[in-house]
């Protein structure tokens, strides 16, 4: 891994998933050097550097609760989270879905975590993570104890299926529905998974990488200016 | 399952549809005797659509009512029909360019959209605490005159609805004294694009702070009128006290915030818990009461628009001169603007600069300006208090010059889900008190 300026640093015995991303072509440089944007350039970034314990303040007392309460309905203590993230002074538990509904359940029971609010569910699509491409994440909030939590699932593009949480959190209901409608998540056990954003007879899931965003080039006065999508990009 | 209509009149939409749960009959119009005539004999069950071009629904909101008489037995909520892409958009334009779009999400509080989101990038970039002083203290002065401009339309809107429409004519008048503040700031009155990340566009023009105090002093006076009309009116309560119920409980369960939560009896403010842009500094209270209807949270609102001129009030005090944009010229707009005789533009003072005297303050202006700045690789949730609750901005940055991914958790979006909680069981004319305290804005819903 080369040592550029916006890769996190990691430490040697993080347990790392496959989630260094490398990028080639038409980008500027982070700092000085080449700016034409031609130079071929390649760099990397990790998405979520995994953090090693103590994560430090309450972060420990959470994640300890978490894995004490999770154990204690049968989850191995080894197993409970994939990894944990912590990036710009917030947490981010990463859950496999078979271990993401006692964990839900657990964050809102337990009288040391009680996060009482859902804050619904987003999805973020990493076509370049394989096996992981389809990310849903969870922001959790214990008013209790004025604290904020992130819950992420990753899932594969061949078995998008997330466990619904919509009896744990019923909040959830529409946010599932949302998540569905723009990534294709199946969100098993859900009430009524249905489009909610886009017409019903809608085809495909709009905010997934792959679906363009459309738009026509705009002629003026005999010059063109491409669509939004098909204009330079440097990112 | 065998589905066949039969266009029986003249209208096309009007007819029957045989489906698995019998015969289903679309009423349009057409004369009344013919459907009870076709429909004698078969269970009833009266769906109605209320929606989405209504004028009580709040905005295009479609209401799947499920009625026996006056009772709503079912109620659900079809959205979507504001559906604009904004969050797609994103990821095709600069992060200082996402502003002019999330500012049209919510339209009645572009400047909440514009913070949540400005406060996402710095997050990521990691300049929050390089924000300087006199750019916060303005954020929080618009932030608080749009609380005031917003909470209006959901007394007018929400009285007019409820067919009371004087407070419609006030609300709206008052409203107008806001929008000739924001128009004299940033511009224009909605969608500013005003707040960016870094700081704001411009300064405050001169006169503006003049200007806002002498407001400050007739929007008491005026408020007034409405509140005159909205407390303790009898005909008024009749229609809203002990309607839409909601209590904690649910509230926590439905994820629901802001004034429809507060009309719990819990002082939950985002200002207060997790405060941001120098809350903590300002001296204001949390307004509540305990009734959990509708006519507490219109109460509600009266109340903090009083607290929110407090603010601003405090803000006006405490604007020292000062830079209104971080000093990191990677990420600052490298512009001054100024009013020329063509309107909002560059400054002579800065377009002589660049195309006369400094080659590469030109690279510079055209590389920020086309390419725009990049942001760390990472993922942030950032949180405000909007005039409905809790508005979150989930932001995914993969280190380019584009957001990979914005998510609004739009109050609206959420909070809507709690109308069937509010309204089965209650009549029809109820849902519209229901949904008028929510305070929905659907272009906040749909995105």
């Amino acid at each position: 891994m080369t040592n550029q300026p916006n890769l996190p640093v990691v430490p040697e015995n993080a347990a790392l998933l496959d989630t260094v991303v490398t990028k080639h072509g038409m980008f500027s440089p982070s700092a000085g050097g080449d700016t034409s944007g031609f130079g071929g350039l390649v760099e990397r970034f990790e998405l979520a550097p995994a953090a090693m314990k103590p994560f430090g303040g309450w972060f420990d007392d959470v994640s300890d609760a978490i894995v004490k309460a999770a154990a204690a309905k049968g989850l191995p203590t080894e197993s409970v989270f994939e990894r944990v993230s912590i990036d710009r002074g917030e947490i981010t538990f990463f859950v496999s879905p078979q271990n993401l509904r006692t964990v839900m359940q657990v964050l809102r029971d337990e009288p040391s975590l009680r996060f009482e609010m859902c804050m619904g569910v987003n999805g973020v699509h990493y076509p370049f993570e394989t096996g992981r491409e389809l990310h849903a994440v969870y922001p959790m909030q214990s008013v209790t104890h004025n604290r904020r939590v992130r819950v992420e699932v990753a899932v594969s593009d061949d078995n998008p299926h997330i466990p619904s949480i919509v009896d744990i959190y019923p909040g959830n209901n529409w946010h599932e529905r949302e998540t569905w409608d723009f990534f294709g998540i199946v969100f098993d056990g859900h009430p009524g998974l249905t489009r909610i954003e886009m017409p019903d007879d809608w085809p495909g899931h709009p905010q997934r990488k792959d679906y363009p965003l459309g738009g026509i080039d705009i002629e003026y006065k005999g010059a063109t200016v491409p669509a939004p999508d098909k204009r330079r990009s440097y990112s | 399952m065998s589905e066949q209509t039969t266009h029986s009149t003249a209208d096309p939409y009007a007819g029957f549809t045989d489906t698995t749960e019998g015969r289903v009959h679309t009423v349009t119009g057409q004369d009344w005797d013919t459907i009870t005539g076709a429909a004698a004999g078969q269970t009833e069950r009266l769906v109605v659509n209320m929606g989405p071009q209504h004028p009580s629904t709040h905005g295009v909101l479609r209401l799947i009512l499920e009625i026996e008489g006056e009772t709503v037995t079912e109620a659900r909520c079809g959205i979507g029909y504001l559906h604009t892409g904004i969050e797609k958009n994103l990821e095709y334009r600069t992060w200082t360019q996402g502003v002019t779009f999330v500012t049209r999400m919510d339209y009645l509080s572009p400047f909440f959209n514009e913070t949540a989101y400005c406060l996402a990038v710095e997050k990521l970039l990691g300049i929050t605490d390089q924000i300087p002083e006199r750019a916060n203290v303005i954020r929080v002065m618009m932030m608080e005159l749009n609380r005031i401009s917003s909470h209006l339309v959901a007394l007018a809107t929400g009285g007019m609805e409820l067919g009371a429409l004087s407070p419609m004519i006030f609300g709206f008048r008052e409203r107008e004294l806001v929008l000739d503040l924001f128009e004299l700031i940033t511009g224009l009155r909605m969608n500013s694009a005003y707040i960016r990340p870094g700081g704001v566009a411009q300064d405050l023009p001169d006169g503006a702070v003049e200007k806002i105090r002498e407001t400050l002093d007739l929007l008491p006076k005026r408020l007034k009128d409405t509140s005159d009309l909205l407390v303790d009116n009898q005909i008024w309560m009749g229609r809203t006290v002990g309607i839409g119920f909601l209590d904690l409980p649910t509230c926590m369960a439905l994820g629901i915030t802001g004034p429809v939560l507060r009309s719990t009896g819990f002082a939950h403010d985002l200002r207060k818990s997790q405060p941001y842009c120098g809350y903590e500094t300002y001296d204001f209270d949390v307004p509540t009461v305990d009734t959990c209807d509708v006519y507490g949270r219109f109460l509600l609102r009266i109340r903090e628009m009083q607290e929110s001129m407090k603010i601003v009030r405090q803000c006006l005090d405490r604007l020292k001169p000062g830079p209104v944009m971080v000093e990191d010229a990677k990420i600052a707009w490298p512009a001054q603007l100024a009013v020329g005789s063509d309107g909002m533009g560059n400054s002579l003072a800065h377009i002589r600069n660049i195309m006369a005297e400094s080659m590469e303050a030109l690279i510079h202006h055209f590389k920020l300006v086309t390419e725009g700045f990049r942001v760390p690789a990472g993922q942030v949730y950032q949180a405000i208090e909007s005039p409905r609750g809790e508005l979150g901005v989930h932001m995914v940055s993969d280190g380019g010059t584009r957001p990979y991914r914005v998510h609004f958790r739009d109050p609206s979006f959420n909070n809507l889900q709690a109308t069937a909680a509010m309204s089965e069981g209650g009549q029809v004319a109820d849902i519209i008190g229901a949904i008028a305290s929510i305070d929905p804005v659907m272009g906040g819903v749909d995105r």
